[in-house]
């Protein structure tokens, strides 16, 4: 009879939020999957309900404390784009600067925190620092500098408090955005210095075909805004989501998952990203990935540690294109009155595609809220890549097979903080 | 041996315990004097219990968490909860004003398959606490003053004032004399360095009540600053809604 065995690992470290995994295989045979999440649900979308349109950004930022710009960012294009308020120009430039620090401090934090102490076999930055002290230094200069310029532009890098829907409280002049010129120039060389660093490491040959889906601008790597696009030939205005895209509350998987209507798994995040817009990267990021070795696609979830690292090259340079160009708006923001109806808004977080959805009556007062986050949309697809990796791997014993998949799904850097409020609650620790 | 130390998370963003992460130039002289035992989004390195300080994030919001809470006292020799969901319940606390059946049948398609205690509440209504570290999220310069007073055996220094007073050493101008903003800062916990107030906002209650806060005389002035009821009950019904005093001012009772 074939041998029985159940890989689990109750609770995944080095990822945000509260995971579980469950592997059962019998003989070489996997028979089931599971990527279980036992973060207690919070409910924003129903106590968003009856708050002023004009709180969505500080409400929603509190899902999440490493990407809480993606959700202030996405919040605040909803209610613009419902009101037919069209920002100012600098203001829009600002906005994509505190992006990049976001994405420069999350990148930075996942690269030499969370992911990399898979490939070099520590079971954390800290016990990695002891051998490798100059590359953990490098990172948390990194991310620091991310954390610098989210503390500029935003007040603090963790729940900023200086965006507002219509612009920002009070936007910064020419030379105190200088001051971090010097600081990126050294963050873009760490950042290079980071792709020769984990392009070296060692990869097994891996590749996912599902779709791909990320946002999309003609002239830039998109961040704050744009089309929802996909390697399947979708291109939509982000009204149009939920037409091709839907969620499903499936109890065997204790989750809700989006998928394409109609059924199909697809991705968002950086090998989205990189795959669908890799020739719109800064010069720089283009010059390194070439030199990684990367080609114009890259749908390896390993290698994904390489994309991280060229996006924050591109972060870095276009940070420093952003506070080179500044000009100081005329005003901080731009006054928005509510309009009654439905708005829709879009950005593109670390891990990849945040869609909001609001209702909102003439007073502007929250009627409705709808939220999707990244790891929603790309649970499907690391449960996929998952069962793929256990199938290849039947020959590993069980620690390694539980340290292979741990690894498979850190690849994907799942929020599970973010994911929350979608996800099922069926509380069981082994 | 080096003290020991743990970190937990219940109901939360993550980002009280990302400040930990945060502290960037500290990080490394931080794990050379303290023997980090367990602490998941960091390591997968475990070590048993028990431990000489735990920090801990987020709100009880479910009959596991309840438990799990008891076991990781019985396990801490000194226990500090970090932020303002551990403190005080969170923004996830607003489900103790209302139907947190109704807010499941919002949020998910299959409310059958939830388990969910009908509040969020903080750790101190748990278990004993020895130290509650406020903010949404908590400041890191404060994180390590109290780390570094826990190390050395000595009482830490984190005022209980108001955001005022730190408007007032920062020289920053008051916005609600200055442009009529309404401003929670007369009310709320000092630990921020007024950080809205100098980006010509309003505080908006982060670090919780101060001690003994005034809020029936602010009340009436966020009135007069044309603010309806519902403007001033939301404005302290956010991330530490379930605090007594934000609570009575809210009118919730």
């Amino acid at each position: 009879m074939a041998r029985r065995r159940t890989i689990v690992t109750d609770y995944l470290a080095r990822v945000e939020g509260e995971g579980a995994m469950t592997v059962k295989l019998v003989g070489d045979k996997v028979e089931h999957v599971e990527l279980r999440i036992f973060e207690p649900p919070r409910f924003f979308e129903a106590f968003l309900r009856g708050r002023s349109f004009l709180e969505s950004p500080d409400i929603t930022a509190r899902i999440c404390g490493i990407c809480p710009v993606a959700y202030q960012t996405s919040a605040v294009n909803a209610m613009e784009s419902l009101c037919g308020v069209e920002v100012p120009e600098p203001i829009r430039q600002l906005r994509r600067l505190l992006y990049f620090g976001e994405w420069i401090e999350s990148h930075a934090l996942h690269v030499y925190m969370l992911h990399a102490p898979d490939f070099l076999g520590y079971e954390s930055a800290i016990e990695l620092a002891r051998d490798a002290p100059a590359a953990v230094e490098r990172g948390l200069a990194l991310k620091r500098t991310g954390n610098d310029v989210m503390t500029l532009v935003g007040g603090r890098e963790i729940h900023p408090i200086n965006v507002r829907v219509g612009g920002f409280y009070r936007t910064p002049s020419k030379r105190e955005l200088r001051t971090l010129a010097a600081p990126l120039e050294r963050a873009l060389e760490a950042a290079r210095e980071t792709v020769r660093w984990t392009a070296g490491f060692e990869f097994p040959e891996r590749t996912v075909e599902c779709d791909l889906v990320a946002l999309a601008q003609p002239d830039a790597y998109a961040i704050e805004n744009g089309r929802i696009v996909s390697s399947g030939g979708l291109d939509l205005a982000p009204a149009e989501y939920e037409e091709h895209f839907e969620e499903l509350h499936v109890e065997r998987s204790n989750a809700l998952q989006s998928q394409l209507r109609g059924g199909g798994t697809y991705l968002c995040g950086p090998l989205a990203r990189y795959t669908l817009a890799s020739d719109r990267l800064s010069p720089g990021a283009r010059e390194a990935a070439a030199a990684a070795g990367l080609g114009s696609e890259c749908r390896d979830p390993f290698r994904s540690i390489v994309v991280r690292s060229v996006e924050l090259v591109h972060a870095c340079e276009e940070s420093l294109r952003l506070i080179e160009a500044y000009e100081e708006p005329d005003a901080p923001f731009v006054e928005v009155e509510p309009v009654a109806g439905t708005g829709y808004g879009v950005s593109e977080a670390p891990r990849g595609l945040l869609y909001h959805r609001y209702r909102i009556d003439a007073e502007g007062t929250i009627l409705e809220a709808k939220i999707v986050p990244p790891t929603s949309q790309n649970q499907l697809a690391i449960e996929d890549d998952l069962r793929d990796v256990v199938t290849r791997n039947t020959s590993l014993d069980d620690d390694a097979l539980r340290g292979l998949c741990e690894q498979t799904i850190r690849n994907y850097d799942p929020c599970i903080s973010c994911a929350t409020h979608f996800l099922e609650l069926d509380v069981e620790r082994k | 041996m080096k003290p020991t130390l743990a970190v937990w998370k219940f109901a939360s963003c993550d980002g009280c315990q990302l400040t930990i992460l945060d502290l960037e130039d500290d990080l490394l002289a931080l794990t050379g004097a303290i023997e980090i035992s367990d602490f998941r989004e960091a390591t997968s390195a475990v070590v048993e219990g028990p431990y000489d300080l735990s920090l801990v994030e987020g709100s009880i919001t479910t009959p596991h968490d309840a438990e799990r809470i008891q076991e990781i006292r019985r396990n801490s020799k000194a226990l500090i909860t970090i932020g303002a969901c551990a403190t005080s319940g969170g923004i996830q606390a607003l489900r103790n004003f209302a139907d947190v059946d109704e807010f499941t049948r919002v949020v998910y398609a299959s409310p059958q398959y939830i388990s969910t205690l009908a509040t969020s509440t903080p750790i101190s209504d748990h278990v004993s606490v020895d130290f509650e570290l406020r903010g949404c999220p908590i400041d890191k310069r404060q994180l390590l003053e109290l780390v570094s007073a826990f190390l050395i055996g000595r009482k830490p220094r984190i005022p209980t004032t108001s955001v005022c007073t730190e408007c007032k050493r920062r020289g920053v101008v008051c916005v609600t004399v200055a442009h009529g903003t309404p401003c929670l800062g007369p009310v709320t916990q000092a630990g921020c360095g007024a950080l809205c107030p100098a980006y010509n906002r309003g505080c908006f209650g982060c670090f919780g009540p101060m001690e003994s806060p005034n809020t029936s005389s602010l009340i009436p002035l966020l009135r007069r600053l044309g603010r309806s009821d519902t403007d001033v009950e939301r404005l302290f019904s956010t991330f530490n809604a379930g605090s007594e005093p934000f609570r009575k001012a809210a009118g919730h009772g």
